[in-house]
């Protein structure tokens, strides 16, 4: 424990001062201010080049700003995103969404020059205002309830005084100046389960792994960011944005196991986060939050970023810590749970990302708080990454308990075209996929369960009706086949084997009596597999069977697939009575070469060549719209080509 | 294994891939990058995965040669160096091309394409995803998900992230890099010539 004349919370508000200083420093100036989002998300969608195009506009205008980049704000929808605060106008600060390199020059003109905010490019206000529409009025915000990412997109990630002036690292000060069982209880009293996807309770983890061989004991924290759900990117995006509140998670829960060493296992596919979050460590340990003796008290930790190297199953506990010791990713029996033996056979707390970036709210407003938010059994929020078929694609931070419905129609805003909805895909290769009747489900993890589908890390994939569910479940069983480590003979060779019954399913090769065999196969892979891979790999099989049995059976006794995806059973066709004469909008788009005019001057396909990729009918000009779609692929017209070659 | 002998050789000669006679071959250079990479990690069984890291990071692939070396430097068999450098996606084993193209397969990808992007991609470049072209100018690969999901269909060219792929965008990136490489040739060789079109 801390010397009395200076205790954590002392050498805490010390530092905080500074902070606060450096943040009014900027909040108080009166120049315009310009904060640009550049997690990956922002990046991959052009946020650099608009960063780039406001710092040169500036320049050539002669205007003093302040250009700053931020986390992302989990709109990823709405990427490249930029909040334009100027003081010197009565309007709050501005969220505008899509800034192209144009547009952020036509922002500066009119906005930041001649005070007139452009309507047409905003998303709305981010604070009250009686002209302008708030954010906070649409259901895409005003639905959430933020807690671990309530700071994410609002600061800068590579500066620790912004998420110290925001209070940040109070909670490991405070947590500090109490006993660590003190905080183990509180841990517990709270409710917080893992946000890694199985919800096993965080107090009671904790509590093993202090108590296991004794508290002077080498004993190791590990932050589990192995994020290899394909369609989930939470983690990566936290600690992109707001990596401070992760880190001092993980030392909280370092001090209360008593643990001297923690790791950041994450995956070297991320090199921005990996970048962000060592950036963070050198940070925190400069003021102190880290390193030898923790804001002056007694507590030592270390931190280490270590980059796992692109295996799924490390995201499974035991075989993560395999590959920290250098070697091959393979889970082990449990128990003994890593609690008790973990890393080099020592106790360890391996917790999710979300998980660790839940203690310092916990501990900064009370277990009860927490209790308060979502639902009696899994109390706190949920962070989805909700993608695929919907109008506002990104991150939803949603308290437990809010039913799918909302968070797929009024969050989300539901399938873009006016499509259909036809099913969700919960929970990655391990989850399943719900139909349109469980949307009214809300979400914890129990219901999910319940339903055959899983929390899993929080990807969630929305599908419209021109999804074959059958290709769906073909997909995660590539996924999860290529990704099974070996070691069990059931998930080895029955996930091939569901895979290759899924695959000939799909080609049109289906035999009566797969649906069958499917179901046998997939309950023995279930049943003879040591760790979650295996026994979750046949989820979206069997739940795809249950809800959508009718699909798989077009497909094999019509060899038709109704939502025409799988394409050896799907063919493309023009319909030569919508085709207009001498229009060669379609030829071009053809990567094979396929189109040729026929003998009245209009297009055809020759099946031979066709592809299937679908570029025609993109290419096909809306007032014609004649390239169509066929299931079976037999039952297409065939136009004869001409004799002569038509190619000039 | 036959091999440690060299390795012993390779660890107690001087290090100076740089200027070191002229024109080393590709395996003394591959050798001495890797034992530069190695005098900065313990001999701890722990650092392995780092290590592979490291090597790929410099040499863009794991070579043979590299992996003898990782495994006397740690006192592992062969075969376990080997065994943990195949067990994880990311490590390669043969050179990278010029440009690498990695096409997302993720869940949001496959659903909106990318198996579509992947195979346009191998048609126009004639080589199989995992591949490196004949004149290693270009290799394809695909990812499980990049997490850039609300962009589906991506990939990722050289780092750099091309969201809302279509197979008519596949043709302009090769395209693309092609008219580059026309362009440097062509100041290679005349570099005093520019704008004769007028």
């Amino acid at each position: 424990m801390a010397t009395k004349a200076e205790t954590p919370l002392n050498t805490y508000e010390k530092i905080k001062e500074q902070a606060v200083q450096h943040w009014q420093r900027f909040e108080s100036a009166s120049v315009p201010k310009i904060a640009i989002g550049t997690a990956t998300c922002g990046i991959a969608a052009g946020a650099l080049e608009t960063k780039k195009a406001f710092e040169e506009f500036l320049t050539e205008e002669g205007i003093e700003a302040i250009v700053r980049t931020v986390g992302c704000s989990g709109h990823c929808y709405a990427e490249p995103t930029v909040v334009i605060h100027c003081p010197y106008t009565d309007f709050p600060p501005i969220l505008y969404y899509n800034v192209t390199p144009g547009k952020a020059r036509m922002l500066i003109r009119s906005f930041i020059k001649d005070g007139d905010p452009l309507f047409e490019y905003m998303l709305g206000a981010m604070a009250p205002d009686e002209l302008l529409p708030s954010v906070s009025d649409f259901p895409r915000f005003s639905k959430e309830t933020r807690v671990v990412m309530e700071k994410c997109g609002l600061i800068n990630p590579e500066s620790i005084y912004e998420y110290v002036a925001l209070g940040g690292y109070e909670a490991l000060a405070k947590a500090l100046e109490l006993e660590p069982e003190g905080i183990i209880h509180q841990v517990k009293r709270s409710g917080l389960r893992g946000r890694g996807g199985a919800g096993f309770p965080t107090g009671v983890k904790w509590e093993i792994a202090r108590e296991a061989e004794g508290p002077n004991s080498t004993k190791y924290v590990i932050c589990n960011a192995d994020e290899g759900d394909p369609g989930a990117y939470m983690d990566r995006t936290i600690l992109e944005s707001n990596p401070h509140q992760v880190l001092e998670g993980m030392i909280i829960c370092a001090y209360a196991i008593g643990a001297s060493k923690c790791f950041i296992y994450v995956r070297a596919e991320y090199p921005l986060a990996v970048k962000t979050i060592t950036k963070a460590i050198e940070e925190a340990a400069q003021l102190g939050f880290l390193g030898e003796s923790v804001l002056g008290s007694s507590f030592d930790i270390q931190v280490e970023v270590f980059q796992g190297s692109g295996a799924f199953v490390c995201g499974e506990e035991t075989a993560l810590v395999s590959s920290i010791e250098g070697k091959r990713g393979m889970p082990r029996h449990r128990p003994p749970f890593p609690a008790e033996k973990g890393l080099w056979d020592k106790p360890t707390v391996i917790n999710n990302v979300k998980t660790f970036a839940s203690v310092p709210p916990i501990l900064n407003h009370g277990a009860r708080w927490f209790r308060n938010i979502g639902t009696e059994s899994s109390p706190g929020t949920a962070i989805f990454s909700v993608v695929g078929d919907v109008k506002h694609a990104g991150l939803v931070e949603i308290p437990t308990g809010v039913t799918l419905r909302t968070l797929v129609f009024e969050i989300c805003g539901g399938p873009p075209n006016k499509k259909g909805f036809k099913a969700v895909q919960i929970g990655g290769p391990s989850g399943g996929c719900l139909p349109e009747a469980f949307l009214d489900i809300p979400i914890d993890f129990d219901t999910l369960t319940q339903a055959g589908a899983m929390m899993g890390s929080g990807g969630m994939v929305v599908m419209d009706e021109e999804t074959c569910m059958v290709d769906v479940a073909r997909y995660f069983l590539e996924f999860t086949q290529k990704e099974s480590c070996g070691k069990c003979t059931f998930c080895r060779i029955g996930t091939r084997h569901l895979l290759e019954v899924l695959m000939r399913i799909t080609r049109g090769e289906g035999e009566k009596g797969d649906i069958e065999l499917l179901e046998e196969l997939a309950r023995h892979v279930k049943l003879g597999s040591l760790c979650g891979l295996g026994r979750t790999a046949p989820n979206p099989v069997l739940t795809s069977l249950k809800y959508f049995r009718d699909e798989y059976e077009a497909h094999i006794k019509e060899k038709r697939c109704p939502a025409m995806v799988c394409r050896s059973l799907t063919a493309f066709y023009i319909d030569l009575g919508k085709c207009a004469r001498g229009c060669d909008a379609c030829v071009g788009s053809c990567p094979t070469k396929a189109i040729f005019t026929t003998r009245d001057r209009k297009k055809a396909i020759d099946q031979e060549l066709c592809v299937k990729c679908g570029e025609c009918v993109v290419a096909c000009p809306p007032e014609y719209n004649a390239v169509r779609k066929i299931s079976p692929a037999h039952k297409v017209p065939i136009v004869e080509r001409p004799e002569e070659d038509m190619q000039d | 294994m036959h091999n440690i002998e060299s390795n012993n050789t390779l660890e107690n000669k001087p290090c100076s891939d740089k200027g070191e006679g002229p024109a080393a071959s590709e395996e003394e250079v591959i050798a001495a990058r890797t034992k530069e990479i190695l005098a900065r990690f313990p001999h701890k069984r722990s650092s392995l995965i780092p290590i592979l890291q490291a090597i790929q990071e410099r040499l863009g692939y794991i070579d043979g040669i590299s992996m003898e070396a990782v495994a006397s430097h740690l006192g592992l068999a062969l075969v376990e160096v080997y065994g943990v450098a195949t067990f994880y996606n990311q490590f390669r084993f043969h050179p990278p091309g010029r440009h690498q193209i990695k096409v997302c397969l993720g869940t949001a990808c496959h659903v909106r394409g990318g198996g579509i992007i992947l195979e346009n991609f191998e048609r126009k470049l004639d080589i199989k995803s995992g591949e490196t072209t004949s004149d290693r100018e270009f290799s394809l690969d695909s990812v499980a998900c990049v997490g850039c999901c609300a962009l589906a269909p991506v990939a990722v060219i050289d780092e750099e992230i091309k969201g809302h792929m279509m197979p008519s965008k596949v043709e302009g990136i090769i395209l693309g890099f092609e008219l580059e490489k026309e362009k440097q040739a062509r100041e290679k060789h005349d570099p005093g010539e520019n704008g004769d079109q007028g």
